[in-house]
């Protein structure tokens, strides 16, 4: 997490972006995968409005996931349903629902869901710092890290079913025929739900 | 203006996983239905792998990134540590691009 957090500060900052942009961003929205576009579309010189409403329809998978999650996996006090809540992002969730049994999914959650909620700002300022002195990040093949790390941690729930790799191999595909056919970024990956009739 | 934009994208992503949950604590699923919800976590991811792997923007991703994801998505059917599969992915773009592979 920490080092896709400083792949997304130096790619903020190499594009233009204040450091307090990616900074800010990495607090109060938590999900990877929208910042990074937000800053990407900001970054190209796009409107700040219009990216703010393509990182809100990636993260529109946070519904699903919130209904995935078992209740007792976040805990029942108010500060850990609140800030559980702002902390379910896609690693927190894989990671609590690869684990069998209330308290493993529990300490499962909160294990990384701390842990991103450091990391993930820390790299992004550790990024941004960085990416004010090297200016081609992408040499260091830190765009490869989100995809990877997501792979990694959804590949034990792959192994264990034939069908559910069967849909997640169809609902990728749609995701990049989505995408291929320009569809608005974020749309494609909620199309791939398509692929769930395979799984049932 | 980037303010506002942030402020939105923030509201509407606590929003989003805050209606999950709520319409979790409202309604309960027969195992059937919430296997099905878990499987939609895990196609979800999945396509968001396949998009952030292969495609930048609206095309395709060059050679590099794809490869590299592809060393970790063979790492981890291995059963390698999460860190070895993150730094070979990393590693393995990193060295490709360094040849000249885009």
């Amino acid at each position: 997490m920490y080092v896709f957090g400083v792949s997304y500060g130096a790619v903020a900052v190499t594009g233009g972006l204040p450091l307090w942009v990616p900074a800010v961003l990495s607090v109060l929205v938590m999900a990877g995968s929208s910042e990074l576009l937000f800053v990407g579309i900001v970054a190209a010189g796009g409107n700040p409005l219009a990216a703010a409403l393509a990182g809100v329809l990636v993260n529109a998978r946070h519904v699903p996931y919130g209904l995935a999650l078992p209740a007792g996996a976040i805990g029942n006090s108010r500060i850990q349903r609140v800030l559980g809540t702002h902390l379910m992002n896609d690693e927190s969730v894989v990671f609590a629902l690869a684990q069998s049994g209330r308290d493993k999914q529990h300490a499962a959650f909160w294990a990384c869901a701390t842990g991103v909620f450091v990391t993930w700002p820390a790299g992004a300022v550790t990024g941004a710092l960085l990416g004010g002195v090297v200016h081609n990040t992408a040499a260091f093949g830190l765009d490869a890290v989100f995809p990877a790390m997501i792979l990694a941690l959804v590949f034990p729930a792959l192994r264990e079913s034939r069908r559910l790799s069967g849909a997640a191999v169809a609902g990728a595909v749609i995701a990049l025929a989505g995408t291929a056919c320009g569809l608005p970024a974020g749309l494609p990956v909620l199309l791939a739900l398509a692929a769930l009739v395979l799984a049932w | 203006m980037v303010i506002a934009g942030i402020l939105i994208l923030a509201v509407g992503t606590f929003g989003f996983r805050l209606s999950g949950r709520l319409l979790k604590a409202r309604i309960s699923f027969p195992p059937r239905a919430r296997k099905l919800l878990e499987s939609a976590a895990v196609v979800l991811l999945a396509a968001l792998v396949a998009v952030s792997a292969l495609t930048q923007g609206h095309s395709a991703a060059g050679v590099a990134r794809p490869a590299g994801v592809a060393v970790a998505g063979l790492l981890a059917w291995r059963k390698a540590p999460f860190l070895v599969i993150v730094l070979a992915a990393a590693g393995t773009t990193a060295a490709l691009r360094l040849c000249g592979v885009p």
